[in-house]
């Protein structure tokens, strides 16, 4: 779906505070495949579909929230080009060399105007989705949870949204698909470098750095629905759905990992395409375009992040 | 078995039935306002100090709660499972809401 060198959100690298417990969750509950653990004990996971060898990893740690998110490049040399734009934005830029994580090449690493970590790569081994490239099944048998597909996005929080939003655009060519004006002041940003409503959101926060949530898709909102009811069935921390989002339409439902990190799985959006306006939500209607049933600000949905 | 808990800024108590933690007690108050984060240790939202009686911890992010706030009882409510009666002072993000909720008579 990429429309830019940029393919895809590649992976999160997320801080747990007991591993064997958010594996249980990753694995049973959302339904991820584990591919592979490290000499440093980080845990690697996929969505089915996926085919490269991990799109999460998980690493024990004593606060939670999210170490880096990295997307995946066509080629080295557009990796290199992206690198040095990153350079001249002012970025600080550091090469991660390959095998720091497990089948994974060479990963360059950056930081943004609102205090994240994001990574730029171009080679991950194939792992493969079970099925084949030949004559291949439409999908696997066996798997557990919510199934869920793949790793699809991130919403973080931060100060600096304009720099963040500027640096995504200008170096890293995503589009801008979706904003939240609150007059002339942008307080929401979604981006993608594809063909997606979003590959990565953005809200304006005092604090710098923060996590709200990592985003798997499923195949349709009668699947949501049976995830609401695991989410019952397994006693997984509730945060709010199933609902829709009048933002980027997801049919959405929100929980957290058994460390305070919120997840979401949704289904749906919409093909963008770079000739698009972005579209625009005003604040005096942020409760539909956050909630589009409930039409209602939800303080906790809005605040509670890592 | 369960234990009693005293919330000491309003003079409330409520039933924790053993093996259940401080918040999710709290949350079946059914108080509305009650800032109930993500329930892991993560958010920081439900911070508690505790003034008497024991309480089992179980892990909590640090950024949140720090090795000096710990030897102070403090902690998060989603991660501390009453051993006794426990008698807690809430603090933070917590404190506005479950003050506001008390009628005005009980404050005075």
């Amino acid at each position: 779906m990429a429309l830019s060198a940029v393919l895809r959100p590649g992976h999160v690298c997320l801080r747990v505070l007991d591993i064997e417990a958010a594996l249980k969750h990753y694995r049973d509950s959302l339904g991820l495949i584990e591919t592979a653990r490290d000499a440093q004990g980080r845990i690697y996971l996929k969505g089915w579909d996926e085919l490269d060898w991990f799109s999460v990893v998980l690493r024990e740690a004593d606060a939670p929230g999210m170490d880096y998110m990295g997307f995946k490049v066509l080629n080295e040399a557009h990796l290199a080009r992206y690198e040095a734009g990153l350079k001249a934005f002012g970025c600080k830029v550091e090469r991660i060399p390959a095998g720091e994580l497990d089948h994974c090449g060479e990963r360059v690493r950056f930081d943004t105007p609102t205090g994240h970590f994001f990574e730029l790569y171009c080679q991950k081994d194939l792992f493969g989705n079970g099925m084949g490239r030949l004559n291949p099944n439409p999908w696997v048998e066996g798997l557990k949870g919510m199934q869920a597909q793949r790793f699809d996005h991130c919403l973080v929080y931060g100060d600096d949204l304009d720099g963040t939003v500027k640096l995504f655009r200008e170096v890293l060519e995503f589009d801008l698909t979706e904003r939240v004006m609150d007059g002339d002041f942008m307080v929401g940003a979604f981006l993608c470098c594809s063909n997606k409503a979003h590959d990565l959101a953005l809200i304006r926060h005092p604090e710098k750095g923060k996590f709200h949530h990592a985003s798997f898709l499923l195949g349709s909102w009668e699947e949501v629905l049976r995830a609401a009811d695991l989410i019952s069935m397994h006693d997984i921390s509730l945060d709010i759905g199933p609902t829709r989002h009048g933002i980027t339409r997801g049919r959405t439902i929100y929980f957290f990992d058994p460390s305070g990190n919120r997840n979401e799985v949704f289904s749906g959006d919409y093909t963008w395409y770079p000739d698009h306006e972005p579209i625009t939500w005003t604040t005096d209607q942020l409760g539909r375009a956050i909630f589009f049933h409930d039409r209602q600000l939800n303080e906790k949905f809005l605040s509670v992040v890592t | 078995m369960s234990f009693q808990i005293l919330i000491e800024d309003t003079g409330e108590t409520y039933a924790c039935a053993e093996g259940e933690t401080l918040l999710k007690a709290m949350e079946r108050l059914g108080r509305k306002g009650i800032p109930v984060g993500c329930r892991g240790g993560g958010c920081g939202v439900c911070k508690v100090q505790v003034t008497q009686g024991d309480c089992q911890r179980r892990r909590m992010s640090r950024a949140h709660v720090t090795l000096a706030d710990e030897a102070q009882g403090i902690g998060l409510a989603c991660c501390l499972i009453p051993q006794a009666d426990v008698a807690l002072r809430v603090l933070g993000q917590l404190r506005e809401p479950v003050l506001r909720a008390v009628p005005r008579a009980f404050t005075v």
